[in-house]
């Protein structure tokens, strides 16, 4: 790797890592889009340092200058949304898009004049900041990156607790004396400065991104709010390292966008994999969950017609015992892969092991459909559907207790025995 | 079989309201309220909905600028006996699918005591666990908030409370979509506070139990309507002045039948 890769993947990873930390606390106080907004409100800022640079006679290319400026209007931006919500009955969500809106206008105004002028010769180092350009990264403007991004993380660090109060209860931290609104303020401004930070890498129109999308990946693995911070920052960092990297193996590919590309990724894995908030395993489980119910009904099936006919134990016709309850065929697929049903042809008998276990369920059954007619007074022509829902999502131990003290009955509200152990 | 009075805490009042008016924007909330509120008591705050009761806690709290009058709390200014008040926000006000458990939120009470730049310390997660307890909720420290139910919610914030350690506990329905054993565990756990002399001011919605659960009640819809030992403020007239004038005549009548119908169990 060249020096050139590793500066630019360095500005990347240093802005990744900022932009994650800090990024947790916006998107859980509901203000995804504050830094959207900032980021758009920090163009203006962009163009008149340019035109002030140029009219006083300092270089205004000057990156120093450039993000002087940005730092100034977004900052002005932050004061204007909160003004907005504390003396307008506008909401939050409306203040952020006026702001976002009317800064980005004049900022894109500004620049279009900017090219028009004689100036425009040296308007060629602007449009960079509207969607950045990571690879003209020099160590300088890392250094500085470094510095700023350091601040941020710092006082992430020394006013932790006072942002957790204030993006969790507000109300309740006021009370034992937080100055919430001032606590909002530094907040946001550490938003302006990691803007300012993902400038000239990303630019304002996918700054968005680097603030939302390392966060929200971040909460699908942890349930605290520390490790999310840490774990925000390192895909953040990891998103903006590799977006760096791949997007130096093809020539012309843009580093910002491959960047976003990056944390997107990282989101949706997320997002499908992350243990119990992952939307994979919650459809495993579903599945899982269909399957066992659909099992546990066709032993119960099974169970009832061997009581109904006083035959007992004896193979069943297929047809007859899905017909029960128009069962799909892939029913007894399953479980007899579980060893519950044995099938010679078109005829299906329990296995002991599927004896104990439908025993079990009709057990569950009955005890449940007992206990809502003596406790809940449930109409007998509705026990049935009921005890169905439920008898599934109640383990073993809450029908024990249900069991003892219903005095362990013999019999459902139907006459029908309750089996207990194997000796049913 | 209430229990004995108990020992006098060093003020005799823990709330005075002094002419206190707020608004929102321009329509006022609270008009004008005078009411000092004894410590030691188990009060009940009752009104319509906006009639301002959330206000009046928060006005007391230093949370909502004052239109006008002001508050003191044990004689003095909020911010000079802010470690000796805490605060039960309403349990809606907050997200719970917050990355946090609820030991977490539990130790959050400790924040405002313990100075601001100092990790808790192993007494402040003593007292954290203690207040877990008192409030039966020992088992559930490491469980996740977003997998609390609304009793159990309420209860972690009670804890929260309780981790202050404080002398008044301003509750803002504290009752509000819990299950009967909540209700039951939190009110053991007010009369006890009371009992210690500290003092429980709740926002209070059921007019059914006020009689119940506590000892002194105001009757607030944006005036103060009336304040006092329950047996001399909660009157049936007292009722209809504070929830008739807004209300249509239907509503009356329902108020009218229910504080008739109190009148008569409680005879």
């Amino acid at each position: 790797m060249d020096f050139t890769l590793l500066t630019v993947m360095a500005g990347a990873g240093t802005l990744g890592i900022v932009a994650g930390a800090l990024g947790c606390f916006t998107v859980l106080k509901r203000q995804s889009l504050l830094g959207d907004a900032l980021a758009h409100a920090a163009l203006p800022g962009v163009c008149l340092a340019f035109l002030f640079g140029s009219a006083v006679g300092i270089d205004p290319r000057h990156p120093l200058l450039l993000l002087g400026g940005a730092l100034l209007t977004a900052w002005l931006g932050t004061l204007v949304i909160l003004g907005i919500t504390r003396t307008t009955r506008l909401k939050q969500d409306a203040a952020l898009g006026i702001v976002l809106s009317v800064f980005f206008g004049v900022g894109i105004a500004l620049l279009t004049a900017i090219q028009h002028t004689n100036l425009g010769a040296s308007q060629a180092g602007l449009d960079k900041y509207l969607f950045g350009q990571a690879a003209s990264l020099l160590p300088h403007d890392v250094w500085l990156m470094a510095g700023l991004g350091s601040l941020v993380l710092g006082t992430i660090v020394v006013l932790f607790r006072h942002f957790q109060l204030i993006v969790f209860d507000p109300v309740y931290a006021g009370s034992i004396g937080v100055r919430v609104r001032l606590i909002e303020v530094v907040l946001t401004s550490l938003v302006v400065v990691a803007v300012v930070v993902g400038l000239q890498t990303v630019g304002v129109v996918l700054m968005a991104a680097m603030v939302v999308t390392p966060a929200a990946a971040a909460r699908q693995w942890t349930h605290r709010l520390s490790t999310m911070v840490v774990v925000a920052g390192i895909f953040g960092g990891a998103a903006g390292a590799l977006g760096a990297w791949t997007s130096s193996l093809a020539s012309r590919l843009p580093t910002g966008p491959i960047i976003v590309l990056w944390a997107t990724a990282l989101l949706l894995v997320s997002l499908l994999l992350s243990p119990r908030r992952g939307l994979l395993w919650a459809a495993v489980r579903r599945a899982r969950n269909r399957r066992r119910i659909r099992a546990e009904n066709l032993l119960k099936d099974l169970w009832r017609l061997g009581e109904h006919d006083g035959r007992g134990d004896v193979a069943r016709a297929v047809t007859d015992v899905l017909a029960v309850r128009a069962a799909p065929r892939r029913a007894i697929d399953e479980a007899r892969a579980a060893g519950l049903v044995r099938v010679d042809g078109s005829m299906i008998r329990l296995t002991p092991d599927g004896k104990k276990r439908a025993a079990e369920v009709v057990r569950n059954h009955r005890i449940w459909e007992l206990y809502l007619s003596r406790r809940l007074e449930l109409a007998d022509d509705h026990l049935h559907r009921d005890a169905e829902d439920m008898e599934h999502a109640l383990d073993t131990a809450v029908l024990d207790e249900i069991d003892a003290a219903l005095g362990y009955p013999s019999h459902d509200p139907h006459g029908r025995p309750i089996p207990r152990g194997t000796t049913a | 079989m209430r229990a004995s009075p108990a020992p006098a805490p060093p003020e005799a009042t823990a709330l005075e309201f002094h002419d206190l008016t707020v608004a929102y924007h321009t329509k006022p909330v609270l008009w004008d309220v005078d009411l000092s509120v004894p410590s030691g008591h188990l009060v009940a705050v009752v009104g319509p909905n906006g009639a301002g009761k959330s206000t009046l806690l928060k006005s007391a709290l230093g949370l909502v600028p004052l239109s006008s009058g002001y508050v003191r709390v044990f004689g003095q200014a909020y911010d000079d006996v802010r470690t000796r008040v805490a605060y039960v926000p309403q349990r809606e006000s907050v997200d719970w699918d917050f990355p946090a458990s609820v030991f977490d939120v539990v130790l959050m009470g400790r924040y405002g005591r313990r100075g601001w730049f100092r990790r808790p310390d192993a007494g402040d997660r003593r007292t954290a666990r203690e207040a877990l307890e008192r409030v039966g909720m020992a088992e559930y420290a490491d469980r996740q908030i977003s997998r609390l139910s609304g009793g159990q919610q309420q209860r972690t914030f009670l804890a929260r409370a309780l981790a202050q350690d404080a002398d008044l506990y301003m509750m803002d329905e504290p009752f509000a979509g819990v299950d009967a054993v909540t209700e039951r565990a939190i009110i053991a756990l007010l009369r006890e506070l009371r009992d210690r002399g500290r003092t429980v001011v709740c926002v209070h919605h059921d007019l059914q139990t006020v009689r119940e659960y506590f000892d002194w009640v105001v009757l607030l819809n944006m005036r103060l309507v009336a304040a006092g030992p329950v047996d001399e403020a909660f009157l049936t007239e007292k009722l209809q002045a504070t929830y008739g004038g807004r209300l249509g005549i239907l509503e009356t009548a329902a108020t009218q039948l229910l504080t008739e119908r109190q009148g008569r169990s409680t005879k």
